[in-house]
């Protein structure tokens, strides 16, 4: 920006005191300095993630395959909803900088359009992550084990996880180890019968994810993305309010009379850590 | 009572039109290039199957990292302004963050490797 951050001062002016070495405000340091310390918060939650993970021997869940349902279509589309959040978030992240740009123009206007629309891209990835909280913990049918420890999915038309075994089209897969395979092409689909008698004989029938089970790996992988995605969607809940609050301040004017609009940059500097924390989230537990 | 020995740092972040004007445009780049960085993640994690064998998910899983870490610098510098900013105050926030991390890196990963060892033989 212009002004004192970008201009030549010599060590005598700036640590001879009487002024801040750093040429901010005391709001906006306070601010990064609470990044900071947010920012390893997230760090210890996705590296506590890594070692659960790496230090399993049990197979891992893919994330391309337990995150690949969009909302009112069957089929399979891999990390496509997700990729929608992570684009919300960014095109958020964007207008949140723009408002903050607009805001150093003094365009009160300006401001009041792309906050604005910052607090819509925010609202809308919370209720994003409501959904995909919702589609994870119904899950997809689940799967039982028999007295031998095999695993089967079960399959109905219905998707009924309450009584499958009387919804239509009721019938069980063999899993394959490893593999979350609802739906897998060319996989061996069981008869009614075979089916039924596994059924009455299964020794658990897990279906969908709670905090003590899941369907989709061991307990920690629902444990983690319930901890590490909550954690991260109620930062852009508080987020999306801030945003609020800051945006009714300045359609009242607060910032014009106060000549500056920094409380918008500080809220900003809030908004965009919560992109940045989205970016290694999408990284670490989607992808890899 | 007014004070005159605070400095309002706050006023000095005006900037003119023309200037609005480029940072503007840096700001419409560097989304592209966000979007696009994106794009090439998600169409990785949904083919990348199909195009390579699984040997390559060692280099590709590497790929991602790297990634990341190029999004988080363009959102760190530019969206968050640090780039902007004295050189003091972008290394009293990098500087320590760096160097408990890469700690934390460390050690996870040590001891990581050692407990899927002992799962390994003792389980």
């Amino acid at each position: 920006m212009a002004g004192d951050a970008s201009k030549a001062l010599s060590n005598d002016v700036l640590w001879g005191g009487g002024r801040s070495p750093f040429s901010i405000s005391y709001g906006k340091m306070m601010m990064w300095f609470f990044l900071v310390s947010d920012a390893l918060t997230f760090s210890g939650l996705l590296v506590a993630y890594g070692f659960v993970r790496h230090s399993t021997t049990e197979s891992w869940p893919i994330g391309e395959e337990v995150f690949r349902a969009l909302p009112g279509l069957t089929g399979s589309y891999p990390l496509i909803y997700v990729a929608l959040m992570t684009a919300i978030l960014i095109f958020s992240s964007v207008t949140m900088v723009l408002a903050v740009e607009a805001g150093h123009r003094m365009d009160k206007k300006g401001v009041i359009k792309w906050l604005f629309l910052t607090v819509i891209g925010g609202a809308f990835f919370v209720g994003s992550q409501a959904w995909e909280w919702s589609h994870f913990i119904h899950g997809g049918g689940g799967y039982i084990t028999t007295n031998q420890g095999v695993k089967y999915w079960v399959h109905n038309d219905t998707h009924d996880t309450h009584d499958p075994s009387n919804a239509a089209g009721f019938h069980l897969v063999p899993a394959l180890e490893g593999h979350y395979l609802i739906g897998e092409e060319g996989a061996h689909h069981l008869d009614h019968e075979a089916s039924m008698k596994l059924w009455n004989d299964r020794a658990n029938y897990v279906d969908g994810a709670n905090m003590v089970h899941n369907e989709y790996g061991p307990p920690q992988y629902a444990n983690f993305f319930f901890f590490i995605t909550g954690f991260h969607g109620f930062h852009v809940f508080s987020g999306v309010i801030i945003n609020l609050i800051v945006l009714i301040m300045v359609i009242k004017g607060v910032f014009h009379r106060r000549g500056h609009y920094e409380m918008v940059e500080k809220a900003g500097l809030y908004w965009h850590f919560v992109d940045l924390v989205w970016v290694f989230v999408f990284t670490f537990f989607y992808l890899l | 009572m007014e004070r005159d020995d605070i400095i309002e740092y706050s006023l000095d972040a005006h900037h003119s039109e023309e200037e609005g004007a480029k940072i503007r445009r840096n700001i419409w780049m560097v989304t592209l290039f966000l979007a696009v960085v994106t794009t090439i993640e998600v169409t990785l994690g949904a083919y990348w199957k199909d195009w390579f064998d699984a040997s390559a998910w060692n280099m590709i899983k590497w790929t991602y990292v790297v990634l990341t870490l190029v999004k988080a610098t363009y959102i760190v510098m530019s969206f968050m302004h640090l780039g902007d900013e004295r050189k003091n105050i972008r290394m009293i926030i990098l500087a320590p963050y760096a160097f408990f991390i890469l700690y934390l890196l460390y050690i996870g990963l040590v001891e990581s490797n050692y407990v899927h060892q002992m799962w390994e033989h003792f389980l």
